[in-house]
Order: structure tokens, then sequence, then C-alpha cells
């Protein structure tokens, strides 16, 4: 791991009521690397990730992107930080009132003010990168199938050219050469940019391939991290029935979502 | 749970609850506005919005009050005749429709079209994270979603009441000139001789309101839907039925400041 972790979060935490769902949470993500968090439904993951990019304000604890606090930041500040962000969100997220085109170059004339005819060509550039041509462009979201779907939102997440892009369970939804496909490509995608990536999945096919580390959250805790090589000599139980799925074991699984 | 069987306790929970419900509206309706009043605007949104809401509402509304016109001056005509003052038809047509049927009913109109339609998109765009995106992507809900609508509605509601006005005034002439056998010019005098600005005006201040609630309801519910399909459909019965009391509640007191004073 570097020096300055470009993403670095101490004692996070956050309830619903009476429901605790990160209880101090730590975790350092190096610049340029590709952290992915693995976890099972409910365990606060999506909270983790919304908490980070500013959808949802934790209740304390300490985030810092290049060694800048986030928490508590008023809403002008934290919208400056966004810009560093890119999100590949879970079912795509594409705004269906828009043509593929405008989804993808939407960051582009919303943060950065870049006329639209020069958005739309740097909109046909990323979704050439993401394996799509030209024609799909005009077309309307609803009229993609979900790999389709998803690879526009990848389209969009990189369009920005941000340094830190954010993965919610990218291969959910997915048969597992859509899988493997959409893998490959944010690993590309990534590299190509030399960005950070922080990922959260069950998935451990999708974990292995696109993760340089990986971190397990239990319980509103990161009870395991390392290099992803070492996931299978981790010597720690909840790890190990996790990444081979074992219904036996230390892990209960949570009833609510968190 | 004897707490959930007692009577004062669970009007005391629903009370606080509507208390609350009040609270964040007016919180929303304070960030909404405040949103429309600075930068960046999105007028392309703005004017496909006016489309939506004005434009996509004129047949509704033109059907309506043309056949509210129409019946008022039948009904008005055999109730008057009773007491013989089948002259003052016209007047009762006019000054119905402009001060209360077009702004009520076209409220209620575009409440049902429009106000279902806002919260039915907004809601699936919340539940399928879009809003979130939204926001990931530098652009501020409020302003991109909200904002258009609620300026939208707001103009362009009036300018549908003024039109279902002219079109009610004319359902009204059609039954009394063809109908009920007015001379079509006496018709004509006595629908402008007693109608007074302030009774369109008024009518064309509701509409704005109503617009407005409308549009906020839709947006409001829309925005807090929760829960997949459900909470869709769910927010989009709340946003008409809510539109439509506050629409009623609203009428009533506007006329009240305009006309009791």
């Amino acid at each position: 791991m570097s020096d300055s972790p470009k993403i670095r979060i101490r004692d996070l935490r956050k309830s619903f009521g009476s429901k605790v769902v990160l209880d101090g949470l730590d975790l350092d993500v190096g610049d340029g690397e590709s952290v992915v968090v693995i976890g099972g439904s409910g365990t606060g993951k999506s909270v983790l990730l919304k908490c980070i990019i500013g959808l949802m304000e934790p209740d304390s604890g300490i985030i810092e992107i290049d060694g800048e606090n986030v928490v508590g930041l008023p809403r002008s500040e934290r919208d400056a930080i966004m810009r560093k962000f890119g999100m590949l969100f879970q079912g795509g997220a594409l705004f269906d009132s828009l043509p593929v085109w405008e989804n993808v170059a939407f960051g582009l004339m919303a943060a950065k003010h870049v006329p639209r005819p020069e958005a739309r060509k740097v909109a046909v550039d990323k979704l050439a990168q993401v394996g799509l041509n030209e024609e799909v462009s005009t077309l309307s979201p609803s009229e993609l199938s979900g790999g389709m779907q998803k690879r526009v939102s990848l389209a969009r997440a990189i369009a920005t050219d941000p340094e830190i892009i954010f993965f919610d369970e990218p291969t959910t939804g997915l048969d597992p050469i859509m899988a493997d496909v959409i893998n490959d490509l944010i690993v590309k995608c990534t590299r190509e940019l030399g960005a950070t990536g922080l990922s959260i999945t069950h998935d451990m096919a999708s974990a292995r391939k696109i993760a340089d580390r990986v971190a397990m959250l239990y319980q509103g805790k990161i009870i395991w991290a390392g290099p992803v090589a070492e996931i299978d000599s981790s010597g720690n139980d909840y790890v190990d029935q996790f990444i081979h799925g074992r219904a036996e074991g230390p892990i209960q699984m949570a009833v609510r979502r968190g | 749970m004897p707490r959930r069987m007692n009577p004062l306790a669970t009007i005391g929970r629903g009370f606080l609850s509507i208390l609350a419900t009040t609270g964040r509206i007016a919180l929303f309706a304070v960030s909404a506005v405040s949103h429309c009043v600075r930068p960046p605007f999105y007028p392309r949104l703005v004017l496909r919005q006016f489309l939506e809401i004005g434009y996509y509402s004129l047949p509704v509304v033109g059907l309506t009050t043309l056949f509210s016109g129409m019946v008022l001056a039948l009904q008005s005509y055999t109730g008057f005749a009773r007491f013989s003052a089948e002259g003052a038809v016209a007047t009762v047509v006019v000054l119905s429709m402009t001060r209360e049927l077009a702004p009520v009913l076209a409220g209620l109109m575009v409440a049902g079209r429009v106000g279902a339609a806002m919260a039915a998109e907004i809601g699936t765009m919340r539940v399928t994270e879009q809003i979130d995106a939204l926001t990931t992507l530098s652009t501020n809900p409020f302003k991109y979603l909200i904002a258009p609508r609620l300026i939208a509605a707001t103009i362009s509601l009036p300018i549908l009441v003024l039109i279902g006005d002219i079109i009610g005034v004319f359902g009204g002439y059609v039954v009394g000139v063809y109908k009920l056998d007015f001379n079509a010019a006496t018709y004509i005098t006595s629908t402008v001789q007693y109608l007074e600005q302030i009774d369109v005006v008024s009518g064309l201040v509701k509409a704005g309101v109503f617009g407005f609630l409308v549009a906020l309801m839709g947006c409001y519910h829309g925005f807090n839907s929760r829960g997949g399909a459900q909470g869709v459909g769910a927010a989009t019965t709340n946003a008409v039925v809510t539109a439509s009391i506050l629409i009623l509640v609203a009428n009533y007191i506007i006329t009240e400041l305009f006309f009791a004073g």
C-alpha cells in the first residue's frame, strides 16, 4: 500500500434506528489500487459505498479522500469532491428518458459544461471502449439487454475520467459469460484511466478478477483484508465460509436489509 | 400489545404523523422553490414539462370545461325559470366558470393526469437509483427533476384555465342560443355585462396555486417513494389524493381572501 491512501476510512459508524449497520469500520484504498469489499447480503456493503460517495451521511467517523475528511462537509464542497468519482450502479440506473449517448455524456455536460456535439463525440469514444458501436448511441436504454445496459453504465461511469470509480455489485443479474466480459472491461477501463477502484460484491469470481486486495465486511466491521492471492489461505473461518459459499459456519445471515 | 389497543394513543400517533408529514412537505417545498430561482437552470426540461403538463392536458381540460359550461346553462335555466330569472343564465355561467369551475376542474384533471405521472416517473427513478445516479453525475435532482416541473405547472395551469374559461363560456352560449332560444347578441351582452376583472384574475391565481400544488405533491411523493413497485404505486395514489384535497382546501382559502374581505 502507498503511503497516503486515496481513500482512508476510520471508525465509520452508521445506524438505522436500533439497527447498527456500520460499527467502527476501518478501510484504506491506495492510489490506483482496486479493492473489493465482499460480504453477504444485508451486511451494509451498499451503506458503506453510499457513505463514501456522499449519498448518505454517516453518524460518525472519518472518510478521507486524498487526505481531506468529507464527513460533515457542506454540500457545495462535497459536490466538488464528487466530481472525482464515477459510479457503476447495481441496476445500471440509466436515465430512461434519454438516449444512450446522452446518458454517457451526462456527467460531461453537467459537471464540465462540455458542449453537446463535443460531449457526443466523447460518448461515442467511451462506448467504443466498452465494445459498443455508434448505432447503439441513439437507442433508448430500455431497448438494450441487461449486459448492454451494464456496458453503457460503465461507459457513463468512466466518461468524466474519474480518479475513483465505485462498482456496486457489477455482475449481479448477468449470465456468467457476460459477467466475465464486464469484469474484463472493469479491469481494462480502470487500468487505462489509472483510476482507483472500490467495488462491493458477493460474486467471488468477480472479486478474484478485479481485486488487487479483498476486504471482508461482517457485522459492520472489516474482519479481514489482504491481497487477493492470499484469500484462500486467510486462516479466517468467516472468509473461508464466504468464499466457498457454505451454509454451515460461523456466519449467520441477516434477515433485514442493511 | 396494550398500547396499540389504546384509542387515544392511536389518535395521537395519527395526529403526530400528520404534523410530521406536513413539516416534511413544507421543508421540501421551501427547498424546491429555492432551487427554482438559483442556477443552473434547465430551460430544455422546463419546455418539455410545459408540453407535458400544458399542451397535452388541453383536450382533457377543454372537454371538461365545455360540458361544464353546457350543463351549467341548462341547469341554471331550468332552476331560474321557477322565479322568472332566466335572463341571469349567461351571468351565472361566466361567473361560475371563471371563479370556480374552470380552475377547480382543470386542477383536479391535471392532478389525475400529470400528478400521477410525475409521482410514478420520479418514484421509479428513485427505486432504480436513477436519482442517486444524478447526484453522482454532479446534478442536483431538485434542480433537474423538481424545479422544471414546479415552474412549468405553476405557469401552464393559468393558461389552461384561461382557455378553459373561454371554452366553458362558449359551451354555455351554445346551449343558451341553440337549445334555450336566447338571442345571441343578448346572451353575449349579459355575459360581459357583469363580468369584472377580479373574477378572471382570482381564477387564474387559483390555477397557479393548484398547478404548484399538483407538481409539489407529485414530486414529493415520487421523490420519497420506497420499496419497489408497491412503493411507486402508493406514491402515485398519494400524490393524486393529497393534491386533490389540497386543491379544494386552497380553493376555499383563496376565495375567502379575494371575495370575503
